[in-house]
């Protein structure tokens, strides 16, 4: 499609699609900064509650958890994963078509489902629920979500010039890694990147797998919404939604720099 | 998958020297460690899943080795029937309104300047990397008695007294919709984006009116947009548990809240694992039918 300007109704419904999506967001950091309690009414100004907040050994504890679950899982599945994407697009061998449809999994199954099985599959195993468990289902989900992308970004890859680096004496390895490697990178940071988020977001499947201990940000915020609605909650998603814009901002940056 | 796994081993074992030499051991050297733990995390336990919804249920929440087809029998209840049926209507009822919202809007940006494209995609997705617990919060914020819908609404005297939506199926009819609706405008902007303008225009010449065009050219055009984002939309909405919880109170139940209160609190895991299989086979049926229907393809999810 071309660029063509959009009729006023298209361009006031658009406006008001943007405002159904950004309200609740802004809802969300304005009454982070309310001085009742209940959170109802506007009262007044205060960040206390960011006080409130980096007090919270709960709060402090699941985030070190989420961190470390979500760290660990995108570093393995970014590497399991490129592989198979370079596997997938770049060879043929036997059992291809299984492997693409071993892909397909975590998408055509309800969340739900795969968390119950998870947690039928480490009961059975004798594995302790918690962090441990809880990252090997991240590692899980995570593995095709980072083939999908990376293959998407292999789609052009022209396989000539790995022929070339090997014709002027590289070996695989070499070839590997100052070649393909740098050449496939900004499918594999986004692949990560995809890759994180999806694991700092999960709620089902770790609500699933978690142990005693092993409580995760969006576990612990789930228990305190649940029952009653406090803006140490709205300062606490004030300041991931901060942190997410910023890190999605330096990635944007980090992309049109590159290109 | 046993076969193909059976010959990567006996690949691995002989020397490095056959990786060397052959692209196909090259091939199943890269993909095995993907496909080994996808094996062992998502095959197997669905196969666990599967053997135990023949099982039974003990006195203690144990499981019981004996096979039996009770669990499938007990869904046969008209209570499991009415849940089974609230769940596909607010599957596709999230999914019809997804469309019908983000329909327009990806129109919108596919027309925009090719510049500002890229900022408007990206302003779609800010709010949705934030955390989706917190985004449920956030409409419990705005929904609930005296909460901000109820303080514009009065505000502007559309309405006098509370609408008391929270803990409604209303409540979670919004929730699911604000949840999926970027899983509907991705793949819907990029077919229309793919749409080539000649075409549009050819219409155009040939004497179609606008809306004609619209009906007999885009439309036509961007259905593998729709299709998938139907399935992006229509399958996390069927097993979605947290938001029925969390808006919709105790009084809306889907089939996600029976399987995760037979596994975390009735600890009836057969009848759960039973719940779990009539859930996958009726996303699995709908897949199937949609796909062979559609001809999906993966470039649309990326």
């Amino acid at each position: 499609m071309s660029e063509k300007k959009s009729p006023i109704w298209l361009r006031i419904y658009s406006f008001l699609a943007y405002l159904f999506i950004y309200i609740p967001i802004l809802i969300l950091i304005v009454f982070s900064f309310n001085t009742m309690k209940l959170n109802i009414r506007w009262e007044g100004f205060t960040t206390s509650w960011y006080n409130v907040l980096f007090r919270d050994q709960d709060i402090i504890q699941a985030t070190r958890n989420t961190l470390i679950i979500a760290l660990i899982s995108t570093l393995v599945a970014t590497v399991v994963g490129t592989l198979a994407a370079l596997a997938m697009q770049r060879y043929r061998f036997p059992g291809y078509a299984a492997s693409e449809t071993l892909m397909y999994i975590p998408i055509v199954i309800p969340e739900v489902v795969m968390g119950i099985s998870l947690l039928v599959f480490f009961v059975m195993m004798n594995l302790t629920l918690g962090l441990f468990t809880i990252t090997l289902a991240h590692i899980a989900f995570n593995i095709p979500f980072v083939t999908l992308v990376v293959r998407a970004r292999l789609h052009g890859y022209d396989n000539a010039i790995d022929e070339a680096a090997m014709d002027l004496g590289a070996d695989e390895m070499q070839t590997f890694w100052r070649v393909t490697l740098p050449t496939i990178l900004p499918g594999v940071l986004s692949g990560a990147m995809l890759a994180l988020t999806l694991s700092l977001d999960d709620y089902v499947i770790t609500y699933f797998t978690a142990g005693p201990g092993s409580t995760t940000l969006p576990l612990r915020v789930f228990s305190m919404v649940r029952f009653m609605v406090t803006p140490e909650v709205n300062a606490l998603s004030t300041l991931w939604v901060l942190t997410v814009f910023v890190i999605l901002l330096i990635g944007q940056i980090i992309q049109s720099r590159r290109t | 998958m046993t076969i193909t796994e059976a010959a990567e081993n006996r690949k691995k074992s002989s020397v490095l020297k056959t990786i060397r030499e052959s692209r196909v051991a090259q091939g199943l050297a890269l993909i095995a460690p993907a496909n080994i733990y996808l094996f062992l995390l998502m095959v197997l336990p669905l196969l666990l899943v599967v053997g135990l919804s023949f099982l039974s249920r003990g006195e203690y929440g144990n499981v019981v080795f004996i096979f039996n087809l009770t669990n499938y029998s007990r869904l046969l209840d008209p209570l499991y029937g009415r849940i089974l049926f609230y769940s596909l209507s607010v599957g596709i009822g999230t999914t019809v309104f997804s469309i019908l919202i983000g329909y327009p809007l990806a129109y919108y940006i596919a027309r925009a300047p090719a510049r500002q494209r890229s900022l408007l995609l990206f302003l779609i997705l800010v709010p949705f990397w934030t955390n989706f617990i917190i985004r449920t919060y956030a409409w419990i914020m705005i929904l609930r008695a005296g909460g901000f819908l109820d303080a514009v609404l009065q505000w502007a005297h559309i309405t006098q007294r509370s609408l008391n939506l929270l803990y409604t199926p209303t409540a979670v009819m919004i929730g699911m919709i604000y949840e999926f609706l970027p899983f509907m405008i991705l793949p819907l902007y990029s077919s229309l984006e793919k749409i080539e303008n000649s075409l549009l225009e050819a219409a155009a010449d040939l004497g179609a009116p606008p809306w004609k065009v619209f009906l007999r050219v885009t439309l036509p055009l961007s259905l593998p947009g729709i299709f998938a984002g139907t399935i992006l939309v229509f399958i996390p909405a069927m097993g979605m548990f947290v938001i029925p919880d969390l808006l919709g109170g105790a009084k809306t139940i889907l089939i996600g809240n029976v399987i995760r209160n037979q596994f975390l609190t009735a600890r009836d895991w057969p009848f759960g694992a039973a719940s779990s299989m009539i859930l996958m086979i009726l996303t699995m049926v709908f897949t199937l039918y949609y796909t062979r229907k559609a001809g999906f393809s993966e470039d649309l999810l990326v």
